[in-house]
């Protein structure tokens, strides 16, 4: 058969191209121009080559950042994964009314404002009138997060279990219900555990939903900003000043444009490294399965 | 239009210009000799695409890993990301 060659819908991606452009290439070429400058406004530039580069290498500050920022991402995705899996699997799998309303109350989270969950949660927390704080300070808990980093980490970390651990849980559910009730009548007949119906049916059938839960997960708290900006603001001291906000405090704070560009650089790759991993790995296992 | 915000300068200039080769030269060499995926030693399917940014972001660690250990310049570094990207081409 005579195939026609004809490339010219590639033109239909050119306004995404222009846009990406725009909004991306540009911005990444001038935080590139700006890492190895020094600037004090108006634009001027002086040349000082790669020296941002050693000093935030080399600077402790950077390093507790992302030290922070690894353990919350960590300790988050260890608590919300699992925790989804859970809530899935425990919600009515026949559709009607009941999963029609377990759906909506368990995305009611997603639907709040990254600014709105943080003031939630600033206010929640306060000793004078926030309900947890003057709960938990009436039954004598030393709590009180704009002073003790326990406290603030504790706050935060919930803070976000509650309000992402509802993306896992739809993604997980979907997978689940994605599952033909005849893999379950099997299991059935061989009178399979309910552990084992979850490690061999349940779990494989849910690894692809996971993974992009997993990779979703990973992103959004390796970048997250505002809710522990609102809540704590980096404090006390600079106990939950993760990656970003001491990237803002650099760049928007001190103005150290240099500094922060090469930082946000290393960051950037960084975060680039670990979502190639995770792309590679969901397209890899899609293949296997024959997706 | 006034681009003087940007703050360019001949090095990263260079460095964009030569990005964007390599990607004109993948695009041209991929028209001449058109390449099936192969499995490599990373045990996944790569196309020459996916070996390009392999090389490039695993020089781009190279580079950040020569400036902590050795500091500045960065020459001695390229001839390694060099290296790596040639074997990159080759084995992955």
């Amino acid at each position: 058969m005579n195939k026609t060659h004809n490339q010219k819908a590639w033109f239909m991606v050119l306004p995404v191209v222009l846009l990406v452009a725009f909004s991306a290439v540009i911005p990444l070429m001038t935080v590139v121009n700006y890492s190895v400058q020094d600037t004090f406004g108006n634009n001027e530039f002086f040349w000082v080559g790669l020296e941002w580069f050693e000093e935030i290498l080399a600077s402790n500050r950077m390093h507790d950042a992302l030290g922070r920022q690894v353990i919350f991402t960590t300790t988050i995705l260890l608590i919300e994964i699992p925790l989804g899996i859970f809530v899935a699997l425990h919600m009515p799998k026949k559709s009607g009314f009941w999963s029609s309303i377990c759906l909506v109350l368990v995305a009611l989270p997603l639907l709040i404002p990254w600014n709105v969950v943080g003031t939630i949660w600033q206010i929640f927390g306060r000793i004078d009138i926030g309900l947890l704080g003057y709960t938990l300070d009436q039954m004598g808990i030393d709590y009180n997060y704009t002073q003790d980093s326990f406290a603030a980490w504790v706050t935060i970390i919930i803070m976000d279990v509650w309000h992402w651990t509802s993306l896992v849980v739809l993604l997980s559910y979907a997978g689940l219900k994605s599952i033909p009730d005849a893999y379950y009548q099997a299991a059935k007949i061989d009178q399979a555990s309910r552990l084992s119906v979850f490690r061999y049916i349940e779990l494989p059938k849910m690894k692809g939903v996971l993974l992009i839960a997993i990779l979703l997960r990973f992103m959004d708290s390796f970048m997250i900003y505002t809710e522990p900006f609102v809540v704590t603001g980096g404090g006390p001291g600079s106990a939950t000043t993760f990656l970003s906000i001491d990237l803002v405090k650099m760049a928007i704070g001190q103005f150290d444009l240099g500094p922060a560009a090469a930082f946000s650089l290393i960051y950037f790759l960084v975060i680039l490294l670990i979502s190639w991993v995770f792309y590679t790995v969901m397209v890899h296992s899609d293949k296997e399965a024959g997706l | 239009m006034d681009l003087s915000w940007m703050g360019w300068t001949v090095p990263t200039a260079i460095f964009f210009i030569s990005i964007a080769t390599a990607l004109v030269i993948m695009i041209i060499w991929s028209i001449k000799t058109p390449q099936a995926p192969r499995v490599g030693i990373l045990r996944f399917e790569t196309t020459p695409g996916d070996r390009l940014f392999i090389s490039l972001l695993g020089s781009a660690f190279i580079c950040l890993g020569w400036l902590a250990l050795f500091g500045a310049p960065l020459w001695w570094a390229l001839l390694v990301c060099f290296l790596y990207a040639l074997s990159v081409f080759r084995w992955v």
